[in-house]
């Protein structure tokens, strides 16, 4: 439960323009506060800036204007204390599933039994047992993207950040890793940061959902989400469940509408 | 046949011994035949026996050492400067802007053009045999190794970065394994080359060597061993060939799946 809080201070993303292309304003001023211990859910529709954010927090892009500090100490570029999975597979294709899983903390020169040690935690947490050594490419979507969250967590980053991590499974496979997960973050309650458009799961794992409008992007509502935790994945069939999925819906789909409309489409 | 559809290993092999049946087969049959004169061209019997006297009286053995040496060592010099200037090319953008319009530049320089040159300041010892190869190897290689690495895809760079990685840990980490199967594969290539420019530098000013030999056989009128060298020089081509393809197969089995 001990750990940092995250802070979003008036962040802004303009991407400048490139020949006949104009600027692209992405995210409005948006600031946020995610307390240690949080499961906070991003949902909003394709383009409004959500990756844009979470790449911002990442280090991986720099605001236009804005600060992202974490406790105090302001973000200058990425660091192994904010972990990402990509909603791409970023599995390094040279290394087995368990040396991907051990990247960070041979970078941390951590001594090599102490690597095996935590590798091997990871590899049973995440049901990836058996498959220590094949290459990525011979796992399917799922089996990389549990590596890739093992590789994440093996680091043991201050705050995790997951960019729809699960948008390219198939349901019932994204189901199975939604509990994989919930199950993860129910036994050490790590800060996480879950970018989705999937109302359902935005529910399912966060104690905290953030709708974003279309683009350009702004936090346009909050909502909590007050189902108790261990969760199992009968609470998708609770009134309670369906009342939040029914509010965020509502919100939800004026956005998508308002996107539809300005892309023309 | 269907696009794309790969063939089984046994027919592949069957296939491939064809075509050099083939060949071989109309070899036989324009000289043996009686189509071309025997001046011109020797028939692959009298190639086979040019052959063995070649290796048995002649020494030629000699001349096939001195000439894999200089392949594998100026191939070996090209590689050792290129390869580390390639990725770093790749990987810092400012080092590849001071660098890469020379090198663009140099790489179409004719390595040939430079002999004559590089008589005048190296003699016509090994140097000048080493440089040639060089010469005609590096620019390409340096420029090819460069892209490779500079290919290295964005997404795998930032994981890194998000699990802890520095710079250099990016290069050492990343780029270097990542764009390592492609570089081998391009050295393959390259070592490919460096036979041809070998040759070439043994055909002027030189006292031994394949090159050397086919040269002397011309004076003699002699085409069986013109032939039998210009083979010799294939059938080291091929075998190497193969076995660095191996070799890289064994190195990066994942870069095969
Ligand atoms: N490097 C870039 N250069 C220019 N524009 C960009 C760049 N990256 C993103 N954008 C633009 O910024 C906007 C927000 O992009 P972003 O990737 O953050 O959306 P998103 O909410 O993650 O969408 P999705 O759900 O489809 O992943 C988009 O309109 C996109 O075109
Ligand atoms: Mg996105």
């Amino acid at each position: 439960m001990s750990g940092k809080t995250l802070r979003i201070d008036g962040v802004t993303r303009t991407f400048p323009a490139r020949g006949r292309t104009p600027p692209t304003l992405a995210l409005q001023p948006t600031s946020l506060a995610v307390a240690p211990g949080e499961f906070v859910a991003i949902l909003g529709p394709s383009g409004c800036g959500k990756s844009t954010l979470l790449r911002i927090v990442a280090g991986l892009d720099r605001p236009t204007a804005g600060t992202v500090s974490l406790e105090g100490r302001p973000v200058a570029g990425p660091g192994p204390d904010r972990g990402m999975v990509f909603q791409s597979y970023t599995l390094f294709p040279w290394l087995t599933v368990e040396r991907n899983i051990r990247y960070g903390l041979v970078e941390r020169g951590l001594p090599e039994a102490e690597q095996a040690a935590i590798a091997a935690r990871f590899i049973a947490r995440t049901g990836l047992a058996g498959f220590e050594h094949h290459w990525p490419r011979q796992l399917s979507g799922g089996m990389q993207q549990r590596t890739a969250l093992a590789r994440a967590l093996a680091n043991d980053p201050e705050i995790l950040l997951l960019d729809e991590p699960f948008g390219a499974l198939d349901h019932q496979t994204r189901e199975l890793m939604q509990e994989l997960l919930l199950e993860i973050w129910e036994g050490d309650r790590k800060t996480v940061l879950f970018v989705t458009h999937d109302i359902d799961e935005a529910i399912f794992l966060a104690n905290r959902v953030l709708v974003m409008s279309a683009r350009p992007g702004r936090i346009k509502a909050e909502v909590p989400v007050p189902l108790p935790y261990p969760r199992e994945w009968t609470v998708k069939t609770t009134p309670e469940f369906g009342a939040l999925k029914a509010r965020l819906m509502a919100e939800i789909r004026e956005e998508v509408r308002r996107a539809a409309v300005s892309a023309g489409a | 046949m269907q696009p794309l559809r790969p063939v089984s290993p046994g027919a592949r092999l069957l296939l491939g011994a064809g075509f050099f049946a083939v060949f071989l087969g109309l070899w036989l049959w324009v000289t043996e035949g009686g189509h071309v004169p025997a001046l011109f061209l020797a028939s692959p019997g009298r190639t086979l026996a040019a052959g063995w006297s070649l290796l048995t009286e002649y020494g030629f053995l000699g001349d096939i050492a001195v000439t894999v040496f200089r392949v594998v060592g100026g191939f070996l010099i090209a590689a050792a400067f290129a390869v580390p200037l390639g990725l770093l090319m790749g990987a810092f953008k400012p080092v590849e802007a001071f660098f890469e319009p020379f090198f663009s530049f140099a790489r179409y320089l004719p390595a040939s053009a430079f002999i004559p040159l590089l008589i005048l300041w190296a003699g016509v010892g090994e140097a000048q045999k080493l440089a040639v190869i060089v010469i005609g190897s590096v620019f390409q290689l340096v420029i090819m190794v460069a892209v490779i690495a500079g290919g290295t895809r964005m997404d795998l760079v930032e994981a890194a970065y998000t699990l802890g990685s520095r710079p250099l840990g990016i290069l050492r980490r990343v780029v270097i394994p990542a764009a390592a199967p492609q570089v081998a594969e391009t050295l393959r290539l390259v070592l490919g080359w460096a036979w041809t420019y070998v040759i070439v530098a043994e055909l002027i000013g030189a006292s031994s060597g394949i090159g050397h030999m086919i040269m002397d056989s011309q004076r003699l009128l002699d085409t069986g061993q013109m032939i039998f060298g210009i083979v010799v020089i294939g059938v080291i081509g091929l075998v190497t060939d193969f076995a660095v393809k191996l070799l890289n197969r064994r190195l990066f089995p994942w870069a095969a799946l």
